[in-house]
């Protein structure tokens, strides 16, 4: 028999006997003949654990899995996390269990779900934070379908240009089904333009306003106002902030945000392709029972000892079926735990100083950048975090394959001029350096010759 | 367990000063974050934990001592396939060749992860019996609403407005609440006393109403682990009225090996790779829910697609030379709301590709010689349990069951013990509950799946202690009725969480 | 054993109305509280916004069951039991003391419509 399978020749007789069947295959007489699947799998035939590693060696050979010297963002990025936190995370109680619905022997998950409920309002200001989202962009569109829901009489939720395109796109993809208009409000200079959404707004009919910070093109938008606007119309403010940056930025509560959603990645999670990262999803009191996804809350067991349990279920899909506030029923519990543990090492100083470093690297990189004679400020004088627009002067995918080939991803191409770059913590100033040398040492004329 | 010392918030164990990390110190520090205008920045640093290395491992380590794992015990929870997943699945999964990739790096750089994803992608497909899949979808509910969404992307293709879903009154809560979320409104399929769908109740909603189906969502097992005895009469009736037929894949688990969605006539169908494929369930995630259908909907799977190439090249040199790869497609804009287009996007990137990763190699080692024992092997465990338990427990359907069986409380109900007394006693013998009060149709619904993975001895010491719980309701009721004694916390006060929400540290605090 | 209270009249989803002139107080009957368990949240409409016969204006919700709001009658809210707004377990307590909301009633025929005790007793009983 095969490693995961226990049953010798004599259990599977003793038990096939006790089953009142002759073979394991009897036990599928009730499936008709015509449903049977009688060939053997088209699929692989079995790989010892020598192979296998062979195998996934082979896969990520310099050739295939190229590391390159990440100054990229657009929603994914290339952060720091101390040597604790993978490890802690595999350990198999958190790894190899359930959803915690038996309270008395899932302290463990629903403890930490509670330190990380805390950690998302304390960054983002909010009341109350669920247990997590898939990712930063389904939080977005869960947060629209919220504004949509809440909204009595509306005819459309607004969002913002400036908002991350992957996400929008997935938002719309929600509201097409789901059966409302997302109205997008068009930017000037890389940022909402306020006087299109002040007249958007003064139409009436606004469930909602979904904006990010920093928004897409890494610029530092100023909200000032926007959330009273909103409220006079009972429209929601929804703000899709990057958390890392919320150790220095203006929380989605101080914009007067009602609901803060984003992507959690930043918080230390490897890249890992795009995935698993962990959305995460906070909101006002008010709207807490609107509030979509698991939710842990305190309370006492019957020997007085305080404890920690899955509450405000009946918003739920298995109590409300079809009137749940959303169909999710898990969330990234595993990935909450990174970022609960990360948070836990950085703490209130190693945040902050991540910020900061980012914030250096990045305007750093942007100076020299400019300095080369090549590049111009996309949106000259807008303020910005860690990740800039520079528009190139020439023939921009040659650059980046030059780039690539000396081992720089050189950040994400947002326009046929427009590149935009990202650094974090992890990029050294000799990194930086090396990159705006290789750009500096460029000529296209050699490149296509 | 201490609890006195090791029951502590990481915030209650935080002291001014103290740090967990540490960075280069030598970096340019021409630019400060205090250049950007005060109105852009927070007013009060956030109250994160301030905590050495050892106090945040120590901390973290003795919260996992009050979970339970696959790991550590006999995990029969029904309809959640609580399968080992094995250690060399991490082990690729934590490759750093992996890790470090970003996901909008060039195609040509990453083609290795690109070839996991799409050769997951076409063994899905054959284990499914469908054409394509997309791995999108980050877990089973967000699978069900990718494939409604698919349903109706293709019945908007057609110029058709289909509104409804058949769904049976016995499925489980999220496939009424994904049809909601896609805009779909819900009909319920009556069952049997069997627990199977009415069949007769089918016919005459779509005599009814057939026009307006957009599809019917079933779970084949089904809630109960019954197969679906008519399931190829229902989904020619769906078809002839021009639905689709969606086929939740939570209990797919049951079927590897024997029988295929797509040769029992699904259109759609999604995919819990945490489930049948062995990834972990991380106390609640994350997930993968592959999406996958048949021949003539390729078209409407959401982008991004990692498809495979043949690209010719003419190189001046070497002549004509043939490249095979793999490339993403993005998708469009304006897909969303064309015809025939991919029907959008549903999450940030790929999809959870560290759990993709897992799968693989789940699919790697047990390759197609021992891939098509796990149906078998695990519904043979779970008849085992039935034929063992019924005289304690009542089986309110005999007859096969697949890889999971229902009870509906104990025989003897006379003392008052519930199914939420067994399950909590469960625990003091070192068992993770079952699945309780699910499915709806029983009042004591106790569900047991025990996976292919449990060997005789485990199953038949789980068998010793049920039966010995079904004598505690007699001889001592106020035991179990009391129960759990053993764990680190006894029963909690469900009303008094929801009546008055505390869910961060600072309301605690209030 | 659940209460009856005399005088009301009752829907088959276990509100009842309690009639005073051209208003209406509605709330769930003991029957339904029973059936619910301990209420941790009474989901209330605000003043001025319309209810329609047969269609839900709020939910209760127990800890493991939600139940919507059926209203019986058409009408206005004209005040919020907001005392539930605190203390849910006020339903439990007392069903019939503790009227959810107050409607001023636009076609009081739709009374007709509803079940007098007896009626509901039956009901009930099936």
């Amino acid at each position: 028999m095969f490693k995961y399978f226990p049953h010798t020749e004599e259990d599977l007789q003793e038990m096939l006997k006790a089953a009142g069947a002759k073979s394991v295959h009897d036990l599928f007489d009730d499936v008709p003949e015509a449903a049977r699947f009688k060939r053997e799998y088209e699929l692989p035939e079995a790989l010892s654990e020598t192979d296998l590693r062979l195998f996934f060696e082979q896969l990520t050979a310099p050739d295939n899995a190229m590391q390159l010297v990440c100054f990229a963002g657009a929603g994914c990025y290339d952060h720091y996390a101390p040597s604790v936190v993978q490890n802690l995370i595999q350990r198999s109680e958190f790894l190899t269990s359930y959803t915690p619905y038996q309270a008395e022997i899932s302290q463990g998950t629903l403890h930490y779900i509670f330190e990380y409920q805390s950690m998302i309002a304390e960054l983002t200001g909010m009341d109350i934070a669920n247990a997590s989202m898939y990712d930063g962009a389904t939080a977005t569109a869960e947060a629209a379908m919220m504004a949509w829901g809440n909204a009595k009489k509306a005819n459309c939720v607004l969002m913002s240009e400036t908002v991350d395109p992957k996400v929008r796109r997935v938002v719309e993809t929600y509201a097409h089904f789901h059966g409302f208009p997302i109205k997008l409000v068009p930017a000037v200079n890389g940022v909402l333009d306020r006087s299109a959404l002040d007249k958007e707004i003064a139409e009436g009919g606004v469930a909602g306003l979904i904006v990010q910070q920093p928004n897409y093109y890494g610029i530092v938008e100023n909200y000032t106002g926007i959330a009273d606007a909103l409220h006079e119309q009972k429209g929601i403010f929804v703000v899709n902030a990057n958390p890392s940056d919320l150790a220095i930025l203006k929380t989605p509560a101080e914009w007067g945000a009602d609901v803060a959603v984003g992507e959690g990645q930043s918080l230390g999670i490897p890249m890992t392709f795009g995935g698993p990262g962990v959305g995460y999803m906070a909101c006002t009191e008010k709207l807490m029972r609107k509030l979509p996804g698991r939710i842990v809350g305190q309370t006492l067991d019957n020997r007085g000892q305080r404890a920690f349990v899955l509450t405000l279920q009946a918003r739920e899909q298995h109590i409300r079926r079809q009137k749940a506030t959303s169909n999710i029923c898990s969330n990234q519990s595993l990935m909450a735990l990174y970022v609960t543990i990360y948070l836990s090492l950085m703490g209130k100083e190693g945040l902050r100083e991540v910020a900061e470093m980012s914030y250096a690297g990045a305007h750093s990189l942007r100076d020299k950048l400019i300095a080369t004679g090549k590049f111009k400020d996309t949106f000259p004088g807008q303020p910005f975090f860690n990740e800039f627009c520079v528009d190139y002067e020439g023939d921009l995918e040659a650059l980046l394959d030059e780039c690539t080939a000396n081992g720089y991803l050189a950040g994400v191409q947002v326009g046929e001029k427009t590149l935009m770059l990202a650094v974090t913590e992890q990029r050294s100033t000799e990194e930086i350096d090396e990159l705006v040398e290789i750009i500096q040492q460029f000529k296209e004329e050699e490149a296509k010759a | 367990m201490n609890r006195t010392l090791y029951g502590n918030l990481i915030f209650e164990l935080s002291k001014k000063g103290r740090k967990g990390y540490s960075l280069p110190q030598d970096y340019d520090r021409t630019h400060t974050t205090a250049e950007l205008p005060e109105a852009l920045r927070r007013k009060e640093a956030a109250r994160l934990p301030e905590c050495d290395e050892l106090t945040v491992v120590r901390h973290y380590t003795n919260l996992s001592h009050n979970n339970f794992g696959v790991n550590d015990g006999f995990y029969p929870l029904g309809s959640c396939t609580m399968k080992y997943n094995p250690v060399i699945n991490e082990e690729i999964a934590g490759m750093k060749a992996f890790a470090g990739l970003h996901p909008l790096q060039p195609a040509v750089t990453c083609q290795g992860a690109l070839e996991v994803y799409y050769n997951l992608q076409e063994s899905l497909a054959e284990l499914a019996g469908l054409s394509e899949f997309t791995l999108n979808p980050c877990a089973g509910a967000h699978g069900e609403l990718t494939g409604l969404m698919v349903i109706r992307a293709y019945h908007e293709s057609q110029g058709d407005i289909r509104t409804k879903v058949l769904i049976p009154d016995s499925a489980h809560g999220t496939n009424p609440a994904s049809a909601a979320v896609c805009g779909l409104e819900v009909v319920e399929v009556k069952s049997l006393a069997d627990g199977t769908v009415d069949v007769d109740h089918l016919r005459q909603l779509l005599s009814e109403m057939g026009s307006e189906v957009a599809a019917m969502m079933m779970t084949n097992p089904n809630t109960l682990g019954i197969f679906e005895p008519r399931v190829l009469e229902i989904t020619e009736m769906v078809h002839k009225a021009g639905g689709l037929m969606y086929y939740d894949g939570a209990n797919l688990n049951a079927l590897l090996g024997e029988c295929r969605p797509g040769d029992m006539g699904f259109d759609v169908m999604h995919i819990n790779l945490h489930k049948t494929f062995s990834t972990p369930h991380g106390g609640g995630g994350p997930g993968s829910g592959p999406v996958g259908v048949r021949k003539g909907l390729e078209q409407f799977l959401p982008t991004p697609r990692v498809k495979k190439v043949v690209v010719n090249y003419d190189l001046p040199e070497d002549g004509p030379t043939e490249w095979e790869g793999f490339i993403v497609d993005w998708g469009t804009a304006s897909d969303i709301n064309n015809s025939n287009k991919p029907l959008g996007s549903v999450g940030n990137f790929f999809g959870n590709f560290g759990v993709m990763l897992k799968a693989y190699t789940y699919i790697l080692s047990l390759g197609s010689e021992n891939i098509k024992h796990v149906g078998p092997l695990a519904t043979l465990n779970a008849n085992y349990i039935k034929e063992r338990l019924r005289d304690s427990y009542l089986l309110p359907i005999s007859g096969l069951c697949k890889h999971e069986v229902v009870f509906d409380g104990l025989v003897d109900k006379s003392s008052g013990v519930t199914t939420m007394d067994v399950a909590k006693r469960l625990l003091d013998y070192g068992y993770h509950a079952p699945t309780i009060y699910f499915p709806l149709l029983f009042h004591e619904s106790l569900m047991i799946e025990p996976t292919e993975n449990e060997s005789k001895e485990t199953i038949d010491a789980f068998i010793d202690v049920m039966h010995k719980i079904a004598k505690e309701a007699k001889t001592d009721p106020e035991l179990v009725k009391t129960a759990p004694h053993n764990t680190p916390i006894g029963r909690v006060d469900d009303v008094l969480a929801a009546k008055n929400p505390i869910t961060t540290y600072w309301k605690s605090k209030e | 054993m659940a209460k009856f209270e005399e005088g009301l009249r009752y829907s088959e989803s276990h509100e009842y109305i309690r009639v005073e002139g051209e208003y209406g107080y509605i709330g769930i009957s003991d029957y339904a509280q029973h059936a619910l368990g301990n209420v941790v949240y009474v989901d209330m409409p605000e003043v001025d916004d319309e209810v329609t016969a047969g269609e839900e204006f709020g939910a209760v919700e127990s800890v493991k069951a939600a139940s919507d709001l059926i209203s019986p009658v058409s009408g206005t809210v004209v005040e919020v039991n907001e005392a539930l707004e605190d203390q849910p377990e006020l339903l439990n307590e007392d069903a019939f003391a503790n009227w959810i909301i107050k409607v001023q009633l636009s076609d009081p025929s739709e009374l007709d419509a509803l079940m007098d005790v007896e009626a509901y007793k039956e009901h009930c009983k099936e």
